[in-house]
């Protein structure tokens, strides 16, 4: 009986290397291990045979039994691997087709863009950002400014006037005014925003964007001015940037200066620099000293000129995204051409 | 102002190139625009010529052939074509190889055959006046082959300065001079009035001079010249003022311009023998008047403006502009010359509103000392007598004198540090301020500084005597130091708000646009907007670069419409835009004005156009439907729900621009309304060459009051939510009516409902949705949750939903 046993678990195991599907192991598993299988059989009838013998037949056939059912178990992960490799090998796809459903992508325009850049960078340097309204009065706009009741800006040529008598406004500085009625010394804010001007050309379109600087404290210099702006500067035009200050006129600000930083582009290549036509520095924004005429017109609020000083500062946003980009017409930058918006941003 | 280098030489000559000298004036405050050269160069190849024969041209009527004697050995061929052309004349010869004004190289040439060696030359071909009527002909004592630049310039380099407002000094030769020795250390010459007294004001025989308004003419000076000859005014003058750029015209006029680019004192000058009555009276416009000008025209003066005139009326427009009939003629010979100081901000009115500007016009309305005035008279008695023949009728006409005594200004050291960042010694402080003719006394803590007349109006306080301290002894040294007191700063709610609002968009595959602030006023028509809408109520321009620009707009609309219009017809398929700005309306009256905080309403918006498919054509889906009223809705709600602000959309039709069956006010959880959202109305379309589109503005203002700035934690994972699906029938009710019932019934188990499926058979509706329910403190309970649910099915009985199948 042992004999035979062992014979069939001889068959049993050749069976099973022999089989190279899961479908004809599983044929083997039914011939030696099914229910009509001549092994179980075998074990179910231990008990017919006599005492001596059922203990060593059946320890020995349920031994078979379990050897068998392991060497098919491993039998059929080795082959199930096989066939799975197989049929994903078979199930092939063009990965070189676009992907899909697609993913539209979108930008944000140039201009917010870089607004938000020149943000980023004085916020850093512990500049608060505030807005302001683009309808203004004619007070907050040119005479809390200082600019003389005949100033030329305040003409019907330069400045859009409302039929209310109001202006939009020229430039972002009269949130100075604006912020210093609110906000008491220590004051350093950045106020970026649309202003306008009765002016179109290749530089110059009648809407565009500021971004207004303005410091208060007790002792703010003009070192901190140039500071300040060349911290900005290398930001945003290259760690090796330099800037210097040129004297200029603006009426509220004494002394008033214009700042130049230095060519970005001029060592890219070996010809004349078209950016800074050879002159190795870029005109970016003018700037001064608070007019102490400024101070006097909020001094109520805490700023005594006497006390307090600070500067102020003014750049386009439209100039430093067309020198850092290459734009060449900023009216382009209105046209709203998705084609070309679609490269920034 | 066009300063040519070669006259600024005659009063400081600074050791520097005039590039070098440009951006040295830019370092200081003197912006230079460009480096010029004016007139001819290769000058070597200019000279006197004889002209030996002259004879008619074979070929040419209009022109002459000519033997010249250059000075060489043999005579130069040359082909002329002017009029006056003859033997025996001495004459100005450009050789080939000479660089003419306009940059071209004379050459050799062939005209009609005949060969030309070089060209007889008239005045404006050297650039040095505008006669082009005949050729120059010298002295005959001048011989052949002279450089023609040993007799007067033939060329110059010319600074364009932009001189900044408040600086009308530097209008002017000598005061750019001044500026240049400061700016250099270069010496500078005395000034060409010093040391010419023009005696006392004792008046002049048979002129009288009356000044009514002082307040208008601060001064007013008269000198008397008899004896003029009026002739052309020598080379050298003429070359001077053609590089200046002013047209020379005959001597005593060509004088007057000459002091005025000289010193910067516009001056003019009266034909005396044509003052009627010999008798000038300076006095206020009357509104309205008239009063004809030297170039014809009649102008209607504003009363703020000054009229000088004679026994016979008007002659002048006072500081801006001479009359015809007392100005010089050739047969002047007596002259008055006229040299005022006028008040700037009338000058400036009056000009801008005749819109009339002359050079003495852009001069006065700056701003001109009283002092000047005598200082330009003094310059001018010489040239009188050199130019013109000219003898100077005895006495001096003087109203008004000079001006107010100079101010004194003290300077604190400690201020000049604190305020520039920089030390600055006080010896170098003095020396830069006396090189501009300010005068200087050391107080032993600073310095007390006097201000020279032509700075009395720009220099009045402490700050603006140290930006001149800055600009010429600081700027190039200062240090870049930062701020010690800067306080941390961090975006504020609503501009994080707004980047977020903006970002979700951008991500979401929606191209940001910059739309313009102006609108055309027929954008409300064409939007179709009711005479009472609230969107009428719109910011009027005075003054507007065109029609179509003379309104703010109320609304991202137009431009949103626009920008898709122009991408589609330059061949983009499909248009997902955004703009993020502001809108701009007039404040209702229910708002009185001091409960305004700006002069106009402005609140910013954010709005999104989507024309076409919102996604490409692909290989799977070659025909993606184009994006509809719920494209739409879902971008608004993918703002909105990043923001955490609670929102719902209700049918409203309070858009006339929108489809009127699919468009939805978008409110908040209150119900208060934050925009719209819906399809555009087909005649919008239309109007706009569109197929269609979907479109939702918010204003960003509401949302940003209703966004959760900070979050509050809720847990998540120790009772898990138990879920559930319904499907019903909803019959006539829409989704948001089936989940207010749901949301009301379900109580505070409830946590979300949500529509995941919508279908329709034989006009019947079912809906699928999605339940989660959950406590904050246990796990829930199957009866629990079917207590509710069986509450939630009761009310939806109640209102005619009933579950399907």
């Amino acid at each position: 009986m042992i004999d035979r046993i062992e014979e069939l678990e001889r068959q049993a195991t050749a069976a099973i290397d022999e089989a190279t599907t899961t479908v004809a192991l599983e044929q083997v598993r039914v011939q030696f291990l099914g229910r009509k299988a001549e092994l179980p059989n075998l074990l179910r009838s231990v008990s017919d045979l006599p005492p001596q013998e059922r203990g060593a037949v059946g320890k020995r056939a349920n031994e078979a039994r379990k050897a068998l059912e392991a060497a098919i178990g491993e039998r059929v992960a080795g082959l199930e691997a096989t066939e799975l490799d197989a049929r994903l090998i078979a199930d092939r796809i063009d990965v070189t087709l676009p992907g899909d459903p697609p993913q539209p992508v979108g930008r944000l325009h140039v201009l917010t863009q870089t607004r938000r850049e020149i943000e980023d960078v004085f916020l850093g340097l512990g500049f608060s950002v505030l807005e302001g309204p683009e309808v203004e009065t004619v007070h907050y706009n040119f005479d809390a400014l200082n600019h003389a009741p005949t100033h030329p800006a305040r003409g019907r040529t330069d400045t859009f006037y409302t039929g209310d008598g109001d202006v939009l406004r020229t430039h972002t500085s009269p949130m100075q005014i604006r912020a210093m009625e609110q906000y008491p010394p220590p004051l350093y804010v950045i106020i970026p925003g649309r202003v306008y001007r009765r002016d179109s050309d290749a530089t110059h379109t009648p809407q565009f964007h500021q971004v207004e600087g303005l410091a208060v404290d007790k002792d703010i210099t003009l070192a901190d001015l140039k500071g300040t702006l060349l911290d900005f500067s290398r930001a945003i035009f290259g760690a090796e940037r330099e800037v210097r200050l040129r004297p200029h006129f603006f009426p509220f600000t004494e002394p008033s200066v214009e700042i130049d930083v230095s060519c970005f582009n001029c060592k890219r290549n070996g010809e004349p620099c078209q950016v800074c036509k050879g002159t190795g520095w870029l005109e970016i924004l003018g700037a001064g000293m608070v007019d102490p005429n400024v101070f006097a017109y909020v001094a109520e609020h805490g700023y005594d000129p006497e006390e307090i000083q600070g500067f102020a500062f003014g750049m386009g946003i439209e100039r430093i995204a067309a020198l850092k980009y290459g734009i060449p017409d900023i009216r382009t930058l209105y046209t709203n051409d998705v084609r070309v918006l679609e490269q920034f941003g | 102002m066009r300063l040519p280098v070669s006259w600024l030489y005659e009063y400081v000559e600074p050791e520097m190139d005039p590039r070098d000298l440009a951006s040295r004036l830019a370092m200081t405050g003197t912006e230079v625009d460009r480096v010029q050269m004016h007139g001819v160069d290769a000058i070597e190849h200019f000279v006197i010529g004889k002209v030996l024969t002259c004879e008619q041209h074979p070929n040419a009527d209009r022109l002459r052939v000519c033997t010249v004697d250059v000075g060489e050995a043999e005579s130069a061929h040359i082909v002329c074509g002017a009029p006056n052309v003859a033997a025996g004349q001495t004459v100005a010869v450009a050789r080939p190889g000479a660089i003419m004004p306009d940059g071209t190289k004379l050459k050799q040439a062939k005209l009609r055959g005949e060969p030309s060696e070089g060209m007889i030359l008239a005045e404006d071909e050297l650039s040095i006046g505008q006669d082009h009527a005949g050729i120059m002909v010298f002295d005959d004592g001048l011989p052949a082959g002279r450089l023609l630049a040993e007799l007067f310039p033939l060329q110059t380099a010319v600074l364009e300065l932009e001189i900044t407002p408040n600086r009308p000094d530097c209008l002017a030769v000598y005061g750019v001079a001044r500026e240049v020795h400061a700016a250099t250390g270069s010496p500078l010459k005395p000034a060409p009035w010093s040391g010419i007294d023009l005696g006392e004001a004792t008046g002049i025989d048979g002129v009288s001079i009356t000044v009514q308004d002082p307040d208008l003419c601060p001064r007013f000076t008269a000198v008397a010249y008899e004896n003029v000859t009026i002739k052309p005014s020598p080379r050298w003058l003429k070359q001077r003022l053609s590089a200046a750029g002013q047209r020379p015209i005959n001597n005593v006029v060509d004088i007057t311009n000459y002091v005025m680019l000289l010193t910067g004192q516009p001056l003019h000058a009266f034909d005396l023998d044509r003052v009627a009555g010999g008798a000038l009276t300076v006095r206020s416009a009357v509104e309205g008047e008239e009063v004809q000008t030297l170039d014809g025209q009649i102008r209607r003066m504003p009363g703020e403006g000054g009229i000088i005139e004679d026994a016979e009326g008007p002659t002048s427009i006072a500081g801006i502009m001479g009359g015809s009939r007392s100005e010089i003629a050739d047969d002047t010979t007596r002259v008055l010359m006229e040299a005022a100081s006028w008040n700037a901000p009338r000058i400036q009115s009056t000009s801008l509103k005749l819109a009339l500007r002359s050079e003495a016009s852009s001069r006065f309305e700056k701003g001109l000392s009283p002092e000047a005035a005598i200082e330009a008279q003094a310059v001018v008695v010489a040239l009188m007598e050199e130019l013109a023949g000219a003898t100077r009728v005895p006495g001096l006409i003087d109203v008004g004198g000079p001006g107010p005594a100079p101010l004194v200004i003290g300077v604190r050291e400690a201020r000049v540090r604190s305020l520039l960042g920089v030390e600055v010694p006080r010896t170098k402080q003095a020396e830069v301020l006396r090189a501009l003719g300010f005068g200087v006394a050391d107080t032993g803590h600073g310095l007390d500084v006097t201000v020279p007349h032509w700075r009395r109006l720009d220099v009045t306080r402490e700050a603006d005597v140290i930006e001149e301290i800055a600009r010429l002894a600081a700027l190039e040294v200062l240090p870049a130091t930062l701020p010690g007191g800067r306080p941390g700063a961090k975006l504020t709610w609503p501009q994080i708000v707004r980047r977020r609002a903006e970002d979700v968009l951008v991500g979401r595959g929606v191209q940001e646009i910059a739309g313009w602030s102006f609108a055309a006023p027929g954008l409300l028509d064409k939007l179709r907007l009711p005479e009472d809408s609230p969107l009428r109520r719109v910011v009027v321009l005075e003054n507007p670069m065109s029609e179509d620009d003379a309104i703010l707009r109320p609304t991202l609309m137009g431009g949103l419409l626009d920008t898709a219009r122009r991408n589609l017809a330059r061949g983009v398929e499909h248009v997902a835009v955004f703009d993020s700005g502001t809108v701009y309306r007039a404040w209702p009256d229910s708002v009185p004005p001091q409960e305004r905080p700006s002069p106009a309403d402005e609140h910013h918006g954010l709005g999104v156009l989507l024309v076409g498919s919102p996604q490409p054509p692909t290989w799977r889906s070659p025909k993606p439907p184009p994006a509809d009223f719920f494209a739409a809705k879902a971008l608004v709600g993918a703002v909105l729900d990043t923001l955490r602000v609670p929102w719902d959309v209700r049918p409203a039709n309070d858009w006339p621009f929108l489809h009127p069956g699919r468009s939805a006010e978008v409110v908040d959880g209150t119900g208060a309304r934050l925009g719209f959202v819906g399809e555009l109305h087909p005649l919008i379309a239309r109007e706009w060459d569109l197929e269609g589109g979907a479109t939702f503005a918010i204003d960003l203002g509401k949302v940003t009051a209703l966004a959760a700035e900070v979050p509050v934690y809720r847990d998540v994972t120790t009772f898990p939510p138990v879920r559930q699906d319904l499907s019903l029938l909803t019959g006539e009710h829409s989704a948001a009516e089936v989940l207010a019932v749901v949301r009301a019934a379900g109580g505070k188990l409830l946590r979300d409902v949500r529509v995941f499926d919508r279908f329709e058979r034989d006009a019947v509706v079912s809906l699928a949705l999605h339940l989660e329910f959950a406590a904050g403190d246990r796990t829930l309970t199957d009866d629990e949750v079917n207590a509710v649910r069986d509450k939630i099915l009761a009310k939806l009985a109640a209102s005619g939903v009933t579950p399907r199948g």
